[in-house]
């Protein structure tokens, strides 16, 4: 009898142990949603974001002033999985030289301007990289009255190009490696650059895939230029930026932009994403959507804010389609497809 | 005091930034080239080595555009008080037109309107010895040395820097002044003697190569920065002219004098005194603004140490601390020159 007793004695601690630990555990779970740029922002009522001043593809103006892009679409995911609202956001538009300053003095909540992840990036700079929203591969651009079919055939040529990035660098690695010269000639803004291009004084612009496109697209007649299909200095994942020492916004950040992808890997779309949620029996996609778990709850947002990203904005390929793709600058897809597609973008599941 | 808080702030500001503040990036190799240099240079010499080649880069685009905005001040200054009612008036047209237009526009006006009409490179137009003119600039023949050079050369050159000096020289209470040209006689053989071959510019592949090239940013930026100053300096010049009692000029004229000796030995020279002070700052003024050669790809300090150089190290403060202090140093040296000349001129001028 007493060690029927003993026994359960010990069975009930241990059932009280561990509903102690799981209600430690969820209580953690909440703390660690405790993040104090989430606060600022939400007292601030809307986001403030750091994109490029203009550059067609990845963020700008259009004649409405009315900012678009797919950098854009980031930043409005955001504020919508915060606020409810696309709109809540202010942009910033930053110089490529001041970007990660303005950024560390925290004038801007998070920076979203083509920017390259890199190593001393993240580790000189203190900046965290939590997703990677566009791959890229520095391009060259030139007439194609000059026959290049291959990087190499620039030997002498003379390449325009926007100083203060990784772009020189590339060209004084390729220069070396292959034992050719390519001339570069350095501009301070995109206006001049493009200029120069077009006129001729350089033999072709170069800068990472989606940005050459939009230089493309700014030609006198953007039928005479093609893209050198070699590409130089390895890939170029290009992503957002913030401060690191805030975990939670951080990880905010890094899932908006999954959800943009797993949305297209569910094949849910703005136009069809209330009927899949009035119909769909996928566990995944109705975790993803909020009918299930509370996904919401461990980022400190709602548990609609998948939902409405895809109802306000779009999935990731449908983003990109009105940037870079077909409504936009015509860019191939290619690197940018889902993994599913044979492209390099890779989902994270929702469980 | 200031200073002290100065430190301080960059001090906080850069262990806030998970960075220490420092200058020894200067001495780590580069991987960058610059497209437009006076002095050797390659990919992986030093930062400190990349200073220099953009501080020569800076002062000769500077001591060009000073020289130039000189000359063409000095003539639309004396342009603009001439009793021609088209020469006036052009000199008048002239300084209303570049003073009032910002000089950035200007300098991308040269680069973008006028030097990116040219032809490209396949339609190079011949500029007659041998010269090519083109959108990429204008290719000049150059001479490359031989041995002897190294002796020659020097001695060439000494004889160059003789002849002015010469010049001033009186033999038996005559000035030798013209006479002092013959010494070009010996100068110019010595010169051929040290030259191997001369180096054609011709169309090869994309590029012209071989001769000189001068850039089309370079002359953008020279166009730019000597109109504009030339304007002001312009201004200047008419003032100080008027400035010169005209009992002078009377007086001069009553003695015979032709228009043009009353202004250059009567006029001008004691204009001189009254003009060189503001053109002392004018002269600063273009030496700061040669940092708008960053808009047109001039490689100058501004374009590759705020640029490349500040993206490439991440070092803010210290590359902008760099520019300030050269910029600081050109301008307090030319500033003191100045200074030494306006004495020199006002103690001659009794």
């Amino acid at each position: 009898m007493s060690r029927l007793h003993v026994g359960l004695a010990a069975c009930g601690l241990a059932v009280l142990g561990v509903l102690a630990f799981a209600v430690a555990a969820t209580a953690t779970a909440q703390d660690v949603v405790k993040s104090p740029t989430m606060d600022t922002i939400k007292k601030r009522g809307e986001l403030v974001c750091g994109t490029d001043t203009g550059i067609p593809g990845y963020s700008y103006q259009d004649s409405k002033g009315e900012w678009l892009g797919l950098d854009v679409d980031l930043c409005r995911g955001i504020a919508d999985a915060l606020f409810g609202s696309p709109a809540k956001v202010k942009f910033v538009g930053t110089t490529s030289k001041v970007r990660f300053s303005v950024l560390q003095a925290g004038e801007i909540d998070l920076l979203v301007r083509n920017s390259e992840l890199t190593f001393v990036r993240n580790t000189q700079l203190g900046l965290d990289e939590p997703a990677i929203n566009f791959y890229a591969a520095q391009t060259f651009m030139v007439r194609k009255s000059l026959n290049v079919a291959h990087a190499k055939d620039l030997n002498g040529a003379t390449i325009c190009l926007l100083s203060g990035s990784t772009l020189e660098t590339n060209i004084a690695d390729f220069n070396r490696a292959n034992n050719v010269k390519i001339n570069t000639l350095l501009f301070d803004r995109p206006e001049e650059a493009f200029a120069a291009a077009d006129a001729g004084r350089c033999d072709g612009y170069t800068d990472d895939g989606g940005s050459v496109a939009a230089a493309r697209s700014t030609m006198k007649k953007p039928g005479d230029w093609m893209f050198v299909p070699e590409t130089i200095g390895g890939l170029q994942p290009i992503g957002p930026y913030v401060r690191q020492g805030d975990v939670a916004w951080s990880r905010l950040v890094k899932w908006v932009h999954y959800a943009m992808l797993e949305g297209e890997l569910l094949g849910v779309t703005k136009a069809n994403v209330d009927q899949v949620k009035a119909s769909t029996k996928d566990p995944e996609t109705r975790r993803f959507l909020g009918l299930e778990g509370d996904f919401g709850k461990l980022l400190g947002v709602d548990n609609d804010w998948a939902y409405r990203i895809i109802k306000d904005i779009g999935n990731y390929g449908e983003a990109y389609d009105a940037t870079f793709g077909e409504k936009g600058l015509g860019l191939p897809r290619g690197m940018n497809n889902l993994f599913s597609n044979g492209g390099l973008h890779v989902t994270i599941s929702w469980h | 005091m200031a200073v002290a808080l100065l430190l301080g702030w960059i001090a906080t500001t850069s262990s806030r930034r998970h960075q220490s503040f420092g200058f020894g990036f200067l001495a780590e190799d580069t991987n960058f080239d610059i497209p437009f240099r006076l002095i050797p240079w390659a990919v992986g010499d030093t930062y400190a080595r990349a200073l220099l080649v953009c501080l020569l880069n800076t002062l000769l685009v500077s001591a060009m555009s000073i020289v130039a905005a000189t000359l063409l001040g000095l003539l639309i200054g004396i342009m603009r008080l001439s009793t021609n009612w088209l020469v006036r008036n052009i000199a008048l047209g002239f300084i209303e037109l570049v003073r009032n237009t910002p000089q950035l526009v200007q300098i991308i006006f040269w680069y973008v309107a006028v030097l990116q009409t040219l032809p490209g490179p396949g339609q190079s137009i011949p500029l007659g010895g041998g010269a090519l003119l083109n959108i990429r600039g204008i290719y000049l023949p150059s001479f490359i040395a031989n041995d002897l050079a190294n002796r020659v050369w020097p001695l060439a050159f000494v004889l160059l820097l003789a002849i002015p000096i010469v010049w001033r020289v009186q033999l038996r209470g005559f000035p030798v002044r013209m006479k002092s040209l013959l010494l070009l006689l010996p100068a110019m053989p010595l010169f051929a003697a040290g030259i191997d071959h001369t180096d054609w510019p011709v169309l090869h592949g994309f590029n012209i190569t071989g001769g000189i090239q001068v850039v089309p940013e370079l002359v953008a930026v020279w166009a730019g920065l000597s109109i504009y100053a030339a304007a002001f300096i312009a201004e200047i010049v008419r003032a100080a002219i008027l400035s010169v009692h005209k009992g002078q000029r009377e007086a001069a004229l009553s003695l015979g004098l032709r228009p043009w000796q009353v202004l250059s030995k009567i006029i001008l020279p004691q204009a001189l005194r009254v003009m060189v002070p503001p053109t002392t700052s004018q002269y600063l003024n273009i030496i700061k603004g040669s940092s708008l050669g960053a808009a047109v790809a001039y490689p100058e300090l501004v374009a590759i140490f705020a640029g490349t150089v500040l993206l490439q190290t991440a070092r803010e403060t210290e590359t902008l601390a760099i520019l300030m202090v050269v910029f600081l140093s050109i301008n307090l040296i030319v500033s003191a020159l100045m200074n030494w000349y306006n004495r020199h001129v006002t103690l001659l001028g009794g």
